[in-house]
């Protein structure tokens, strides 16, 4: 990244206050949803219920799982522009071919995934910019979507419909599923042997070239887990809508993007968080839609509401960095 | 027979071409069991290349490559690291987002499975407590919070980290340019219990001492050729330097031309670090030499004093337009699609229009004046840049430099990998333009280049150190105070 | 056989090449009728790509991490700040397509400030400026379709012989692009920060403005786009940009230019976008139902970026 991370990094700083800054960093992801959090209750206070977050967190799992498969992209330098239609197309499959003929539709989203490690693999060995080929994949997944769904409709298969509308005791759905999923993905990527390959594969590639590494294969793993998340949340996405549309994730891409910078992801250098991209998800989807309806902003501006937050996040990342040399 | 067995490692005749560049001609190095070899050299002698090849990361063009006497068709690193070959390389080659333990795990693939954090964080813990006791770096620091002296601490700790694979010999590559004189007693002391071990050790340093005092045997390299190769004991520090810089018959700088009385002040700058009153002062028509160590602050500041004459800066006055002249061509001059006519014309677009358009024909008027001037040699100077040697790439960005309105020109060790012949050519240059009132700042790590110079500040540790006029100039001064010890 | 040589290794033959192929099936399937109507119909449909792909290019050309996503939103924004001002009055033509500008480079210089302020990749600043100014759009636009003034509904329809005016316009827009690329200080600046931004620094380049201009030329270009399709269109409305934020990236690439940044292409760009309509028109005149047609051009802008891949990536 050119110009733009010239002297970012703490040179002279000890790493005892350069881990308290990046402790500070690592907490603006929770601090932007306890802020979210206070304002609804303040605007709201009947919304902090058991019911009140089931109904407000609805769409987080979805969102949770889909900035979670940007954030494998993301964490091997690269960029995926597709992550949005790619769960639309994969909306589209289960409320047609899943439902219907279970083995098919498995059998698509499987290859799906395959798609996904194909182009890690093409975009290494080719050397291609990211975003070019992500942004023509996103124009093939939509254009498949369309093929599988021409009209909206479709049914979810009924497992599914039952399985996202499980109401656990105390604690709602959502949150114990963005738990797990933070938890899952925390494990895999920064506590196994494999995980810190992935992870060093953004940080200094030739040196884990040069210590006998495959970067083509670290590629293709994190395509591939972005392919599976992606799947997950297509699946998840229409487990809770009931039937598709072939523009029904559209949106998930930018959000996907903005979910993992909320988070403390930084789009160079493998810096990740899994438990900070499920946080920033939640905050986006809490401040995305119930939020503003308690502010009683109008829905036009619910878009730019992202966009600010998005801005105001990095602001004040900005601020801290340099605050930390 | 006997020997080759003893040999970790053999070359013999390696050669290496990078483009128009020679870097390595015919070299044969070995280094046996239970031996540290110093290697020694200035910058461009080909160090760097001849380690590259040791560690795998580079093939010869032509000779051989043998370890412990068996000859090794296809050396790689992988292979290397299989028998026991190690590198600590000069640009650092953590991972800035893991942590010390994780940077350690990337180095053993064997570091896997239930436990391994545990294992790796044990590992390099009780390495840098081997070899830095009383250092204060935790395994779950992260790399890149930590200064970079500790990094390098690390990074050498990490490669004397033992698993699977067996270790027989480390490549140092300046291990101490970032530790201080506590640590680095500290690594060489543990480098000397290694060698007595009977592991092997290869040692590169410019901080002479350090070689003299720790290693076995010395290794002298000079223009990608072995010059000598000697017990150290046989070695002191004039001899060294001597062999080094081998320029007996150089010649004075041409005539000692009477200065004209000094004309106007053109720059006065002061290091970011500098502590007491010194500073650098250039007037019109001078020639200043940067000289010291490579890495020791020079570039910094006449980066500084680019960045001066366009925006404002504390300390430094700059009095007329700049122009700089880069010494690493690939990542700071040349620009990769443009012909040799454009490389040249794009400080001097302002000048090159006519109207609202740049003039190709002035543009082709000023590339074919320097054509002559400077002697490019090319059949076209509308061919691409890379069409040229290395030489003549250089002699492109001298002309971008000096066919600019640039009064001042800032000279970032510009000579590089270049032959002696465009040496001459260019020296005489910078004098004829000097006599006609530019100003030059230079920075270079070859001492004799020094003797073009009116005068001369030595830098240490991001601050000038010493000021020394032409008169007043010797080698032993120079290295005097780069190196801050008594001779 | 020399010259022919030298035509075909200008990067930017193979997109009018492959446009005239496209025409050329086209026409075999209609049993050649309607192939100058396509023509007509492709070049005024291009104009609009063309216009925003030259903002596109110039920005991509800056190098690695460079490029403007909000396109789109700018251009549906200033459709209806176009509108609004015209307000379907034939004097104030003027006024609106200035107003349009206004706006179009307004959002460019804000976008550039975002990456200057911020030190964010520019993909992410332009990202989050398109979330606000689509969110502009919607409040200020809402539920309004007003029309074009008619002189200037007609003025972007006109014709001369079958030829758009418009597309001839844009004709001399774009010599005029190519030369301000290859002739001017500020083109060289730009292709010169685009093979390497320190080396460009080192030179005397003024980076910083350069990189200013750059994003602001693209946002005013955005501007004048919008306007002139609520023109031809006969409205605004805010998805009147969407499919520009491909398609504007789509013809800089296939037209040659470098996603590594320090090469630009500009004839390439109408090429490319020539291209681009005519292969839709193609596969609509095949009766290609569309999702086929979106699978289509996603795969071909894969494949070209593949086959002419090996570069340093975009980010």
């Amino acid at each position: 990244m050119t110009i733009v991370s010239l002297g970012t990094s703490p040179k002279n700083s000890s790493a005892r206050g350069a881990a308290r800054a990046r402790m500070l960093r690592g907490l603006l992801p929770a601090l932007s949803l306890v802020l979210v959090l206070i304002a609804i209750a303040w605007l709201n206070p009947r919304a902090i219920s058991y019911f009140g977050f089931s109904l407000m967190l609805n769409l987080a799992i979805p969102i949770a799982l889909a900035t979670i498969a940007q954030m494998f992209v993301i964490a091997g330098n690269e960029l995926d522009l597709s992550i949005g239609t790619f769960v639309g197309f994969v909306g589209c499959v289960t409320a047609t071919w899943l439902k219907d003929a279970p083995l098919i539709g498995v059998l698509i989203l499987l290859g799906s995934i395959g798609v996904y490690a194909l182009l890690g693999a093409l975009i290494h060995l080719r050397n291609l910019p990211s975003i070019v080929v992500t942004l023509g994949m996103s124009f093939v997944w939509q254009g498949l979507a369309i093929l599988v769904l021409p009209k909206p409709g479709g049914k979810a298969p009924d497992w599914l419909l039952s399985l996202m509308a499980f109401k656990p005791p105390f604690i709602p759905f959502p949150i114990i599923a963005a738990l797990l999923i933070a938890a899952v993905v925390h494990f895999g990527l920064m506590r196994t042997s494999y995980g810190v390959i992935l992870r060093g594969s953004g940080g200094n590639a030739a040196a884990l070239e040069r210590a006998g590494w495959s970067l083509l294969r670290t590629r293709i793993v994190l395509f591939a887990l972005a392919g599976l998340f992606g799947v997950l949340s297509g699946m998840a996405l229409i487990g809770i809508t009931t039937s598709a549309d072939a523009n029904i994730g559209n949106g998930y891409t930018l959000l996907a993007i903005a979910g993992v910078i909320l988070g403390g992801g930084e789009f160079v250098g493998g810096r990740v968080s899994p438990i900070g991209a499920v946080l920033g998800a939640l905050t986006l989807a809490l401040a995305a839609s119930p939020l503003l309806t308690f502010m009683h902003i109008p829905p036009d501006w619910q878009v730019a509401a992202n966009g600010a937050i998005l801005i105001i996040v990095l602001a004040a990342r900005v601020l801290i960095s340099r605050r930390e040399r | 027979m006997l020997k080759a067995n003893t040999d970790i490692i053999r070359l013999d005749g390696a050669e290496k071409h990078f483009g128009a560049v020679r870097a390595l001609s015919g070299v044969d190095f070995h280094v046996g069991a239970g031996e540290c070899v110093g290697l020694v050299g200035h910058n461009g002698a080909g160090k760097s290349t001849l380690m590259h090849m040791v560690a795998g990361t580079l093939m010869p063009d032509s000779g051989q490559i043998a370890v412990r006497g068996g000859i090794e068709e296809h050396y790689s690193v992988p292979r290397a690291l299989e028998l026991g070959i190690r590198c600590v390389f000069q640009e650092l080659s953590l991972c800035p987002n893991l942590s010390v333990a994780e940077n350690t795990r990337i180095n053993h693939a064997s570091l896997s499975g239930f436990g391994w954090r545990r294992k790796a964080a044990d590992l390099i813990a009780a390495k840098l407590d081997e070899i830095f006791p009383g250092h204060s770096i935790s395994a779950a620091d992260i790399a890149g919070d930590l200064s970079i002296g500790r990094r390098q601490m690390v990074e050498v700790a990490r490669a004397f980290t033992v698993t699977q694979d067996p270790l027989e010999l480390v490549i140092l590559d300046e291990p101490t340019s970032s530790l201080d004189a506590h640590t680095a007693g500290q690594l060489l002391a543990f480098v000397r219990r290694f060698v007595a071990s009977g592991k092997s050790c290869i040692l590169i340093s410019h901080l002479l001492g350090e070689v003299l005092g720790n290693a076995d045997r010395i290794v002298v390299m000079r223009d990608g050729k072995v010059v000598a190769s000697d017990a150290a004991k046989a070695f002191d520090r004039d001899r060294l330097v001597a062999t080094m810089g081998g320029t007996e018959a150089q010649q004075r700088a041409a005539t000692e031309t009477a200065k004209a009385e000094a004309g106007p002040l053109r720059v006065r700058a002061r290091p970011a670090r500098q502590e007491d009153g010194k500073e650098l002062v250039a007037y019109a028509g001078e020639i200043i030499g940067l000289a010291g160590l490579a890495g020791h602050g020079q570039t910094d500041l006449l980066l500084a004093i680019f960045a001066a004459a366009s925006r404002a800066k504390a300390g430094i006055e700059v009095t007329a337009p700049v122009a700089l002249v880069a010494g690493d061509r690939q990542s700071d001059g040349i620009f990769p699609q443009w012909s040799i006519a454009q490389n040249i014309g794009i400080r001097s677009l302002a000048r090159l229009r006519n109207g609202l358009l740049i003039s190709p024909q002035r543009e082709a008027e000023l590339a074919s004046f320097w054509r002559e001037k400077i002697g490019i040699r090319t059949p076209d100077m509308n061919n691409n840049i890379f069409s040229l040697s290395g030489g003549n790439q250089q002699k492109a960005l001298f002309a971008r430099a000096l066919g600019s309105d640039a009064r001042i020109v800032l000279m970032d060790d510009p000579m590089r990998g270049v032959d002696i012949g465009t040496k001459l050519e260019v020296y005489e240059l910078v004098r004829e333009e000097a006599r006609n009132g530019r100003t030059f700042l230079w920075y270079t790590t070859e001492t004799e280049e020094l003797d073009n110079c009116d005068h001369i500040h030595v830098f240490k540790n991001g601050r000038i150190v010493a000021n020394l006029r032409r008169d007043e100039l010797t080698e032993e001064k120079i290295i005097q105070s780069s190196f801050g010890d008594a001779a | 056989m020399a010259s022919l040589r030298i035509w075909l290794a200008k990067p930017w033959i193979w997109s009018f090449i492959g446009a005239a192929l496209v025409w050329l099936a086209t026409i075999a399937f209609t049993g050649g009728y309607g192939g100058g109507g396509m023509i007509t119909a492709a070049l005024s449909l291009a104009v609009f790509t063309v216009i925003v792909g030259v903002g596109q290019m110039f920005v991509i050309t800056l190098g690695p991490g460079n490029v403007d996503l909000s396109l789109p939103a700018n251009i549906g924004l200033a459709s209806a700040v176009a509108m609004k001002v015209m307000d379907g009055n034939d004097a104030m033509i003027a006024v609106g397509l200035l107003a349009a500008l206004a706006c179009g480079m307004a959002i460019g210089a804000a976008n550039y400030l975002l990456i200057w302020a911020l030190r964010i990749p520019p993909i992410i600043a332009t990202l989050s400026a398109s979330f606000i100014i689509q969110s502009i759009d919607i409040s200020y636009g809402r539920g309004l379709q007003i029309k074009p003034p008619p002189g200037f509904a007609d003025f972007t329809n006109w014709q001369i012989l079958g030829i758009p005016v418009l597309a001839i316009l844009t004709v001399l827009f774009t010599i005029g692009a190519a030369i301000a690329l290859q002739r001017m200080i500020y083109g060289r600046s730009v292709l010169a920060i685009g093979q390497n931004i320190r080396a460009a620094w080192l030179a005397g380049v003024n980076v910083g403005r350069i990189r200013f201009l750059t994003y602001t030329l693209s946002g005013a270009l955005g501007g004048l786009d919008g306007a002139l399709l609520a023109g031809y269109f006969r409205g605004a409305n805010v998805d009147i940009g969407n499919e520009y934020l491909l398609a504007s990236i789509a013809v800089v690439v296939i037209g040659g230019t470098s996603v590594a940044g320090g090469k630009a292409n500009v004839p390439g760009v109408w090429g490319a976008a020539l291209f681009l309509v005519l292969l839709l028109t193609m596969l609509n005149t095949f009766g290609v139902s569309a999702g086929v047609r979106l699978v289509l051009t996603g795969l071909i802008i894969v494949g070209v970026i593949t086959a002419a891949g090996g570069e340093k990536a975009l980010r």
